[in-house]
């Protein structure tokens, strides 16, 4: 477990020469007066895994907001294959967290993952034996054959979210970015669909920027682990910084990381910083 | 009992001179065709983004607005449009989020009603425009007046055709199309602007208190029969359609306002709907589990 997590990280560090696909320099984000972080360093290599961690309300969704482009940074600079950050960039594919569709939206599965290549494009859609095509390729690529022609309001939370990935991935993204992938789905679906955005950086090269509240899910595929808590960021490989030393400096309190059977067990955190399923809810107006 | 059960039905059908008739409300039957493409195309977004209580405040407001029009002689067609785009423009702004919405909605709709109903005391002309404007009316569409319905649809029919794409990305989530460059606040007003539009014109045909029967059964009773993308908007207009011109040809020799005919229909059509799309669901269930490991 140990050997096959060093070897994978030094494999990846290994072409740290690749040019980044994300970069992120000195960079600090705050609102309202309050800041959520500072000093923030960060390099991704195409193939890299990352994993953001941290309590609720430490800025980890405001963090792939700015590199989304729709969350100013309060300081430093963050580029995508080396041009400054903007809304709309072809390069990042974004999974949000779980959000259900209902029922009264006139989409099937194979229509919601077009939306992925042309659903910000104006006028209306002709037929296209290429979009066709890279649908089609999208559907076994996330197993969704089966529900091709399904109403996606009517499917699965574990079917939706690897819908979601496909439609993040259809438009060759280099750059993945997930909220929660895993939140709310069963064991089976969670290995499903972690399965699912390791292989597409293994076998298509993509970086990978994963929010979670349990690294342990996705703990062998990992390369790096950036830990936000009280106001502060850390980066490293996940055995540089998910360690007892790490975090009880970052929560200035006594917190043991214990490793059993190839899972992380985390004590000791201040009540306010539990790491629940709970999520603050989002304050951006988007409900529709 | 015969007798008084032959009257009732004299009363809901009349169909003595009906080619004359007919030549009397061409300009009826073409609205209420226009009208019913319109509001077919309309109402699937209306279900998509979770708008049927809305439109209900719309139209009240509307109904303020022509009832105003009317007493005040600025024209029931200004003072609808004026009406609609107003609530529609605060439910748009201020009730982005679900939970605001339904307070705004409710907060709008007892105010419109009671200012229309104000209105309408204070008017001393003719009742029955009074009473056209909360059941609807056929035989008041005059040649301007079809025209500036032929307008105003054919602007919404074109502008929701241009942003059908990026809408629907945004009416199933934001935060993804947002991130993908969908100007997803402008969008959501320039929807919010065309449903006024719809709104208004579809007031002075059916009513306001009937309006949801063209801006929503049809795109309902369409979702229940299909969820692809092409079907829905198509079966939902044709729904409509049917509904609008299906009313006006049985209204037209009674007594009755058209609206009772329209409502009607479109329900019995959502009901069939309902019954036939619940049976097929029923007959494909129980789904096979999909699971993502399967025959990988």
């Amino acid at each position: 477990m140990m050997s096959t997590m060093t070897s994978a990280a030094t494999e990846r560090h290994a072409q740290v020469d690749a040019r980044p696909v994300l970069s992120i320099t000195d960079a600090a984000l705050g609102y309202d007066g309050r800041l959520l972080w500072a000093g923030l360093d960060l390099d991704i290599v195409p193939g890299q895994f990352v994993a953001v961690l941290g309590p609720n309300g430490s800025g980890k969704t405001s963090l792939l907001r700015a590199v989304l482009g729709t969350q100013p940074l309060t300081r430093g600079r963050i580029e995508i294959l080396g041009e400054p950050v903007r809304r709309g960039h072809r390069s990042v594919g974004y999974v949000p967290q779980q959000h259900l569709a209902d029922h009264g939206t006139p989409l099937r599965a194979r229509d919601f993952l077009a939306l992925g290549i042309d659903g910000n494009r104006f006028g209306l859609p002709l037929p296209s034996a290429s979009r066709r095509r890279k649908v089609d390729a999208m559907l076994d690529t996330v197993q969704a054959r089966a529900f091709a022609n399904a109403r996606i309001g009517s499917l699965s939370g574990g079917e939706q979210q690897r819908l979601r990935i496909g439609q993040a991935l259809i438009g060759d993204s280099s750059l993945l970015l997930c909220d929660e992938p895993l939140i709310s789905l069963d064991l089976h679906q969670q290995r499903a669909v972690s399965d699912l955005i390791d292989a597409s950086r293994r076998d298509h090269d993509r970086a990978v920027v994963m929010i979670t509240h349990d690294v342990n899910p996705v703990l062998d595929m990992v390369d790096t682990v950036v830990y936000l808590a009280n106001g502060q960021a850390r980066v490293g490989a996940v055995d540089e910084v998910l360690t007892s030393r790490v975090l009880s400096e970052l929560y200035e309190t006594p917190v043991e990381v214990i490793r059993a059977r190839g899972q992380l067990v985390v004590v000791g955190l201040p009540d306010h910083a539990h790491q629940g399923h709970e999520h603050a809810p989002h304050h951006d107006g988007t409900a529709h | 009992m015969h007798g008084a059960l032959a009257d009732l039905w004299s009363q809901l059908f009349q169909f003595d001179d009906y080619g004359e008739l007919i030549v009397l409300v061409r300009n009826s039957i073409i609205a209420g065709a226009v009208l019913g493409l319109t509001g077919g195309l309309v109402g699937v977004f209306v279900m998509a983004r979770d708008l049927a209580f809305a439109v209900h405040a719309i139209s009240e407001l509307s109904f303020a607005g022509a009832a105003a029009g009317l007493l005040l002689g600025i024209g029931v067609v200004e003072g609808s449009l004026a009406g609609s785009l107003a609530a529609a423009l605060l439910i748009g702004v201020l009730g982005s989020r679900a939970r605001n919405r339904n307070s705004i909605i409710a907060v709008l709709m007892p105010f419109g009603l009671g200012l229309g109903i104000l209105c309408l005391s204070l008017y001393s002309g003719r009742a029955a425009n009074k009473f056209g404007l909360l059941t609807g009316q056929i035989v008041a569409v005059d040649n301007p007046r079809l025209t500036a319905l032929l307008v105003i649809c054919g602007i919404v029919v074109v502008a929701l055709l241009l942003v059908w794409r990026p809408l629907m990305f945004v009416s199933i989530d934001a935060q993804v199309a947002e991130a993908r460059g969908v100007p997803a606040v402008a969008l959501s007003i320039v929807f919010m602007v065309l449903l006024g539009l719809a709104v208004a014109v579809s007031v002075q045909i059916v009513g306001s208190l009937l309006v949801l029967s063209v801006l929503v059964t049809p795109a309902a009773a369409a979702l229940r029969l299909s969820a692809s993308p092409v079907l829905v908007p198509i079966l939902s207009c044709v729904f409509a359609v049917v509904s609008m011109v299906g009313g006006i040809m049985l209204a037209l020799g009674g007594a009755i306002p058209i609206s009772p005919y329209v409502t009607t229909l479109s329900f019995l059509i959502y009901v069939v709907c309902r019954v036939v799309g619940g049976a097929r669901d029923r007959r494909r269930l129980p789904r096979t589990p999909r699971l993502a490991t399967e025959g990988a």
